[in-house]
């Protein structure tokens, strides 16, 4: 049962060069900050993000697009970094804006099976270029694909040792769903609990759609 | 014109605080949309919807009790109340989207006659993203703009907006700090004029086309 802590070390060797990665956190609430430091020390490179915004220049997620190890980000919101939109214009980081609840509608799609849904967001914006529209009961519709990554990395407000999560308060966010999108899903624990803690009830993101547990506390 | 730009913010918010029953979800934008927050009425039970995950926002929290856990849209500080509850973006959006959220009000960069809404980029100049706008004002049922009348004088009311859009023919009512406009199937309609203010002053600072109502009142 304890198979699944990971260290620090452990944790650097999964993250590579040209990976996707999905990071939770909206403006930093819910961001696994101590799995981002240790990115930054290991100077990754071309990294793809898939996460609802850039946050700040010196605040998680956007901290790796200050560090310039970000190739592209796929995210609805880069106005609190004015690092990301620099990279942005001088090319160096390219930027795929997505309305923020087709956004985590197609991180659901790829991680539940889905081929892509259908939303009325978008529609007549430059949001609808080059996608395909349907019409449904007289209402027209855009067709958005799913979004897979290599490795998920999630904040947890209480995590038990068998990777049972739940989250704390709006901390939440995109945390349970991006869980779900990746072939490696590393949970950073803001408390690590003994199994039989945690109120089966409770729990959001049960135990086997995570791979990885990383405790700061211990490292 | 009211000059004062604080007071001008203080007019619209009180305004459209008077919009939402009991019940209802509401989504506040972040800026002057969230000053509406201070002026509804105590008896009215309004379920304030944060699109980061909360139904049933609080106030900011008291110095000594804040935490970092539970923050708005915008990232600031606040509380949730004894009946709220916490949910992922997946379900948040699916409130959204899924017209269970009654109003949503945010502000707007243009907004025209028919309806359309301009708030997310200005191509080469300014480019946030658009965040959680475009999917709000695709699904609450009723879509409040709420605006200074011009932007340093130059009209934002338009016949047509320019700008890249936010989303087509969602715009229900536009509340300025001039008066109150309603988006029909028969065009603009100014249904309400503050004080203040008068039909030339309105007419000289908005591109738009409109009506007058005819039972017209006076903005409050």
């Amino acid at each position: 049962m304890f198979k699944k802590l990971i260290s620090k070390e452990k944790f650097a060797d999964l993250i590579k060069d040209d990976m996707v990665l999905m990071i939770g956190g909206f403006l930093n609430c819910g961001t696994p900050e101590a799995l981002v430091d240790i990115i930054i020390q290991k100077k990754v490179k071309n990294l793809t993000i898939i996460c609802n915004d850039t946050s700040f220049p010196d605040k998680g997620i956007g901290r790796l697009v200050a560090e310039k190890m970000v190739g592209k980000v796929i995210t609805s919101h880069i106005g609190t970094n004015p690092e990301t939109g620099k990279q942005m214009v001088d090319g160096s980081l390219k930027v795929d804006l997505v309305p923020q609840g087709t956004l985590i509608e197609r991180i659901r799609a790829g991680g539940m099976g889905m081929g892509g849904f259908l939303t009325p967001t978008g529609v007549g914006t430059m949001v609808e270029e080059g996608k395909q529209k349907m019409t449904i009961d007289g209402r027209e519709y855009l067709l958005e694909l799913p979004l897979k990554a290599d490795v998920s990395l999630i904040k947890g407000g209480s995590v038990d040792q068998a990777g049972n999560v739940i989250y704390n308060g709006t901390a939440r966010n995109f945390n349970p769903i991006i869980a779900f999108a990746a072939e490696t899903v590393v949970v950073e624990a803001e408390k690590l609990v003994e199994i039989g803690n945690l109120v089966p009830d409770h729990i959001v993101t049960p135990a086997p759609l995570v791979d990885f547990i990383y405790d700061p506390s211990q490292n | 014109m009211i000059e004062d730009v604080k007071l001008a913010k203080q007019i619209i918010a009180k305004r459209i605080a008077k919009e939402f029953g009991n019940d209802q979800i509401v989504n506040l934008g972040i800026g002057l949309p969230t000053l509406v927050a201070n002026h509804i009425p105590p008896e009215v039970n309004v379920y304030l919807q944060s699109e980061n995950g909360i139904m049933g926002m609080g106030p900011a929290p008291e110095p000594g009790s804040e935490n970092p856990d539970i923050t708005n849209a915008g990232g600031s500080l606040v509380t949730v109340l004894p009946h709220g509850s916490y949910f992922d973006s997946a379900t948040s959006f699916g409130l959204i989207r899924g017209s269970h959220v009654e109003y949503t009000v945010l502000g707007a960069l243009e907004v025209d006659q028919e309806g359309n809404l301009a708030s997310w980029i200005i191509p080469g100049k300014r480019v946030p993203g658009m965040g959680g706008a475009m999917d709000l004002v695709v699904g609450a049922r009723n879509v409040i703009v709420s605006t200074l009348h011009t932007d340093k004088g130059k009209p934002k009311i338009l016949k047509k907006c320019k700008l890249p859009l936010t989303a087509v023919k969602v715009v229900k009512m536009i509340v300025t700090e001039l008066g109150v406009f309603k988006v029909t199937s028969d065009g603009l309609v100014l249904t309400e004029i503050h004080k203040d203010s008068n039909i030339e002053e309105i007419k000289a600072n908005t591109e738009a086309d409109f009506k007058v109502a005819e039972n017209l009142k006076t903005m409050e």
